[in-house]
């Protein structure tokens, strides 16, 4: 059925304005204001700058110096006092990785002691007659690594031949290390805390301090100020993106196997995903101090499940489709995959339409129940 | 073209219990100052707000030069400038930016350099709006609602909290406006705005007009534009005894004192100093002055304007 378009009814001037010459605007200069005052007041909120912008970038310099690939990962052992004790120092020193495994030699008690407190991996107890006792902790990897060690390295220095011969290929390529998986899980988080925060919080602060009701007094089309909204956010995006991004490849030399573009572009819609969901928290709340706590729970869920940190296949495997149905691992998986492996978008699809599904709803939802005033 | 404001029948009910508005009706003729006073609570807001299309009526009907909201949102709010009672501006823009901000939102803005100039703010042009002072803040949440060269102003509470050389200013401002054709409802509960700066107002009590008209109607209404307060010592003695003095028009006890309405106090006082004298009484008090609106509110609810 055709549908008749109804002319807006020209109405004229009732009399005319008392308040002198006049200028005309054109239709777009409400939002290019609006766009415009977002990043003017954000530019004067020194706080709001360094959480956006400088907190992940501290965040990556931090972690990526805590776990830096230390040179060698050496194991701190006890030896227990009596026959034989020096002879085994001697052993264990006498290889040819000696450099890896300290050893003292310490009276039981303090050995034990020294081992329950967590100061060494594995206590050694030689016995009279040439046989060894470890005392070793199973569920501590560094405790099991160095029973094997130390070990290997007696029964070697015993005259153990290997029956195998291995070679060792170590990999600490820029690519794979752990600060090349933590830069894209944090321009992930980076999105989310800024979309939820810069949308969420602020759209609520505002309707609390009545100004909204103020904007919406006057002939301000609505769908210019959430489109202010919108854009001011993906402003922003390129700027969080592309300051993560260099500051890994400058500090830390990670490289980048995707293209920028396809970065900016999963940004992109990271952004506008997160916004959504930032929009939805922030529809109805009227205090800053409830939506802060709406937007905290929202966000909890994705600081733990979603992959910022670690990875998140360590979950049990039947929560896996539920974590990869959040927003945020969606979100890093598509960045890490670009970013480290040089995936397409058009090889994502399942993680686009995920990050789609979630703003598209979330966004639809918002502006049903969206209140102005 | 019609009036400017009109509703009729107005009612507003919260959470269908709280009913802040009870049949109310307003017609505001072009180029009126006209003022809603009432005390805190008594449903202003409510209706001001109703007029403004930022709240639904229960039932009623508005209509702005002839039109009603539903009909052309945009249109009217192009001809209508609104300060509410409360708004917070962004603290870190300054007052250029914020009005050059809300002229965007209008087709045919004035000049922010204009309303600054009118509004006495050009001195704080570039000052973040956080750095001003409260009669500042005021006049810039005014220039937000002039600079869309609005024909009606609405203003809700313009001046509360504000020192009295604020007020004086705020008041020039709308008188301004008034004077260049402009149409203004405001809400107050300051009975002397209400009286130095409306043409017409209606008393509002409980969502319902109780008295609507000039000032000086209402005034006149009363019966004496004079008020004689006094008080005398001795047991308490009935109010009805003082209606027989020549020219009283009302009688009220106000804490222990006695207000007599009065025509012409010097007919009335010499007789009430004759009454107390021969019932052999002692004056404890005995003062003058012009009947004000307050008078008119207490004779009509027996309560204050502002009850603290």
């Amino acid at each position: 059925m055709a549908t008749i378009e109804t002319p807006t009814p020209k109405v004229d001037a009732p009399r005319p304005a008392p308040g002198g010459p006049v200028r005309t605007t054109g239709r777009w200069s409400g939002y290019r204001y609006l766009l415009w005052v977002r990043l003017l007041e954000l530019k004067r909120e020194p706080e709001i700058v360094f959480w956006v912008f400088g907190f992940p970038l501290l965040l990556s310099l931090g972690l990526g110096i805590a776990f830096r690939n230390k040179p060698v990962q050496t194991t701190t052992v006890a030896v227990i006092a009596g026959n034989g004790a020096d002879r085994t120092v001697a052993m264990l020193g006498g290889s040819d990785e000696h450099s890896s495994i300290r050893s003292s030699v310490l009276d039981r008690d303090t050995a034990l002691k020294g081992f329950r407190f967590g100061k060494f991996d594995l206590v050694i107890e030689p016995g009279a007659d040439g046989h060894y006792t470890y005392y070793y902790d199973p569920a501590r990897p560094e405790s099991v690594l160095s029973r094997a060690e130390v070990d290997a390295t007696l029964q070697a220095s015993a005259g153990r031949k290997d029956a195998l011969a291995t070679a060792n290929h170590p990999s600490s390529e820029p690519g794979s290390r752990y600060i090349d998986f933590l830069i894209p899980g944090l321009i992930g988080m980076s999105l989310m805390n800024s979309g939820m925060w810069g949308i969420g919080f602020s759209l609520v602060d505002m309707r609390q301090r009545k100004l909204m009701k103020r904007f919406v007094a006057t002939p301000m089309r609505r769908s210019d100020f959430l489109l202010a909204v919108m854009s001011s956010r993906l402003i922003l995006m390129v700027i969080e993106v592309g300051l993560l991004l260099v500051f890994g490849m400058l500090v830390f030399k990670m490289p980048v196997a995707g293209s920028v573009v396809t970065v900016l572009l999963l940004g992109g819609i990271g952004a506008v995903a997160f916004g959504g969901v930032g929009l939805l928290t922030a529809c109805r709340a009227q205090k800053v101090e409830s939506v802060s706590g709406l937007i905290n729970l929202v966000m909890m869920p994705m600081w733990i499940f979603s992959g910022v940190f670690f990875s998140y296949e360590h979950f049990p495997a039947m929560t896996l489709p539920f974590i990869r149905a959040l927003p945020l691992t969606a979100l890093n998986d598509a960045l890490r995959a670009t970013i480290l492996e040089g995936a397409s978008l058009a090889s994502q699809s399942g993680r686009l339409l995920v990050l789609l599904l979630w703003g598209g709803i979330s966004f639809a939802l918002a502006l049903r129940w969206f209140r102005w005033t | 073209m019609g009036s400017p404001v009109e509703c009729t029948n107005l009612r507003k009910t919260y959470d269908g219990k709280l009913e802040a508005v009870r049949g109310l009706s307003l017609h505001i003729a072009a180029g009126e100052c006209f003022g809603l006073l009432g005390p805190n609570g008594a449903g202003k807001t409510t209706t001001i707000e109703i007029l403004e299309g930022l709240l639904q009526p229960t039932s009623g009907e508005v209509r702005i030069f002839d039109h009603t909201w539903s009909d052309n949102p945009r249109q009217l709010r192009e001809w209508i400038g609104i300060s509410l009672q409360e708004t917070r501006l962004s603290e870190k823009l300054s007052v250029r930016e914020t009005i050059e901000l809300f002229a965007s939102f209008y087709h045919e803005p004035r000049p922010a350099e204009a309303v600054m100039e009118e509004l006495q703010l050009t001195e704080k042009a570039d000052s973040w709006v956080g750095k001003l002072s409260g009669g500042q803040k005021q006049r810039l949440a005014v220039a937000t609602a002039l600079v869309g060269n609005p024909r009606i102003l609405f203003l809700d509470e313009p001046t509360t909290g504000l020192d009295p050389q604020s007020r004086r200013q705020l008041w020039e401002i709308v008188r301004a406006f008034q004077k260049k054709g402009g149409t203004v409802l405001l809400t107050t509960h300051y009975m002397d705005e209400a009286e130095r700066l409306c043409d017409r107002l209606a008393i509002v009590d409980h969502g319902l007009i109780i008295a609507e008209g000039t000032p000086s109607d209402l005034i006149d209404r009363l019966g004496g534009h004079h008020v004689v307060e006094f008080v005398v010592g001795g047991d308490g003695h009935a109010l009805e005894q003082w209606h027989g003095l020549p020219s009283v028009e009302s009688v009220r006890n106000e804490d222990g004192a006695v207000c007599l309405n009065v025509r012409e106090p010097h007919l009335t006082i010499p007789a009430l100093l004759d009454a107390v004298n021969r019932q052999g009484q002692q004056l404890e008090h005995l003062s003058t002055r012009q009947a004000s609106l307050e008078d008119v509110f207490v004779n009509l609810t027996g309560r204050h304007l502002r009850e603290d």
